[in-house]
């Protein structure tokens, strides 16, 4: 292992890192946006041009903030459970390959802090353990509140992880990999996966809907009915952790849509881009390319949240168990009656 | 002492610790946690062996699925000192013994047990790919394989039989 190599992935991963704080960072203010264009309002426009600020000025708020606790036995596990989320939604942008490769002063590098084998059921471990920021955070609150919230969000993780499981096995049958890298590989040109696996991939957003307890599955923290949910007890910076994790949650998610289902840094025309370009301009093309993929997701997670009105609890478990799961295991089931004929 | 074995004694000193701290400690909740931290551990230890696959399906299916199935049903127990049943000594005699036998049999499959990873090393195959653990599992050990489902299989099935109301009970 030189010396190079380890300059080179430690300025990646640091690349990575800060790109999916800004992203969070300005999602928030995305979210802003997009809601006061969804209801006819103006949205932030004080800070900054366009009101680009706005998520500088809401962090330092809430850094200045009165740091309380509430009369907890736990004060440990009421610090631990943010800080679960917001490592948990960091992590699994370690697998994802964010372009193909790049040739700098003679190097090959790839766009990927690393290519392991299992890379997709790595993803799927890190997102079931993020479940336990919001669980023993609700919990160490020691509010019955916050108590409802952390075991909704935990039955419904678990519910919808199946379904999730089972529309990314039709998924696998047809790559026959677990590798980002070459599920993204295979997908060259308008190969994309979202053309053969169109139930696979809805089940797959609704399910990544319900895993980043997005509207209309924010039944953990639905204010309605339970103030804040698992956060009511949070303040100061705490309380943005538990927020930025859900947008780092959706950033990735949306990274994953991408890279599963919309061919990831493929655009038409890559290969005579290589040819004719160059290699490096290509794949700069192809990062953001992906980029645009993936604020589109982010778009759209945001158009369905100030769109369509929260599930109630019955319906979400209804949804998930007697509709999606069925449906997944269809869907299995004709993805292999096609491998089997048309192959 | 090398890296790898520095990493392997920080790994079975945490392992060991959580594992005591999950019986030890009072509250069933911190219990949970702990074996969360063991469990996770134990990924730790399959990474050493270089066993990707299995050190990632032991997050997924005992980190992800099972301890937080657990947790989710001690919240809504709300299990209380007063609450706990009263064990008879004859429980406790029983499970000495149990544990007793247990540790017999693990102890001989320790002994009896042959390291097999200078074979597979001298074969050059790339043993921890998925595509050869799934070979190995469906050529050499299809029959475990099977039954394994049929078991998970009959579990699931008696598990919705019992949450399903009788008929003439409504």
């Amino acid at each position: 292992m030189d010396s190079a190599f380890i300059i080179e992935k430690s300025v990646f991963i640091v690349a990575i890192f800060a790109i999916t704080m800004v992203m969070a960072m300005y999602s928030t203010w995305a979210e802003r946006k997009v809601a006061a264009f969804l209801q006819d309002r103006v949205g932030p426009n004080r800070a900054g041009w366009g009101g680009l600020l706005q998520p500088l000025a809401d962090g330092m708020k809430l850094f200045a903030k009165e740091e309380f606790f509430p009369n907890t036995p736990n004060r440990f596990l009421f610090i631990v459970g943010p800080a679960i989320a917001m490592s948990t939604a960091l992590m699994t942008s370690a697998v994802m390959p964010w372009g193909d490769k790049l040739e700098i002063f003679g190097r090959t590098v790839i766009l990927q802090a690393t290519d392991i084998d299992v890379a997709l059921l790595y993803v799927f471990g890190i997102i079931s353990v993020g479940v336990y920021g919001i669980m023993i955070g609700g919990w160490a609150s020691n509010n019955k509140f916050s108590l409802m919230s952390s075991v909704r969000a935990a039955s419904q993780m678990v519910s919808y992880e199946i379904a999730m499981g089972l529309s990314i096995i039709a998924l696998l049958m047809m790559t026959g990999t677990l590798s980002l890298k070459e599920i993204a590989a295979q997908q060259a040109g308008m190969n994309w996966n979202v053309f053969y696996q169109p139930v696979g991939f809805l089940i797959f957003l609704i399910c990544a809907f319900a895993e980043t307890n997005r509207t209309p599955f924010d039944l953990a923290e639905c204010e309605s009915e339970l103030i804040g949910g698992y956060h009511t007890e949070y303040s100061s910076m705490k309380m943005g952790f538990y927020l930025f994790a859900e947008y780092a949650n959706m950033f990735i998610s949306s990274a994953i849509l991408a890279v599963l289902y919309f061919g990831a840094y493929n655009y038409p025309g890559m290969q005579w881009m290589v040819d004719n370009v160059g290699v490096n301009a290509a794949n700069i093309l192809g990062i953001v390319v992906l980029f645009i993929k993936i604020c589109f997701f982010i778009f759209f997670y945001m158009w369905v949240r100030w769109t369509i009105p929260r599930f109630r609890y019955d319906q979400l478990m209804h949804l998930g168990w007697k509709i999606l799961i069925p449906l997944a295991i269809v869907n299995i089931m004709v993805t292999g009656i096609c491998i089997l004929v048309f192959k | 002492m090398s890296p790898v074995l520095i990493t392997f004694y920080f790994l079975a000193a945490f392992t060991l610790a959580t594992a005591f701290l999950t019986i030890y400690s009072k509250n069933p909740i911190h219990s949970a946690i702990y074996l969360v931290l063991c469990m996770v551990s134990i990924m730790g230890h399959y990474l050493l062996l270089n066993a990707q696959f299995v050190a990632i399906v032991q997050l997924i299916v005992y980190a992800g699925a099972i301890m937080v199935l657990m947790l989710f049903t001690i919240m809504l127990m709300n299990l209380n000192k007063e609450d706990e049943v009263h064990k008879p000594r004859i429980t406790r005699l029983g499970a000495i013994v149990v544990f007793i036998l247990m540790s017999i049999v693990l102890i001989t499959i320790f002994i009896n047990s042959k390291t097999i990873m200078g074979e597979y090393d001298s074969s050059g195959e790339d043993f921890q790919s998925i595509k050869v653990l799934g070979k190995v599992l469906l050529n050499e050990y299809m029959v475990p394989f099977e039954f394994a489902s049929i078991l998970l299989l009959v579990a699931m099935i008696g598990t919705v039989l019992l949450t399903k109301k009788e008929k003439d009970q409504k």
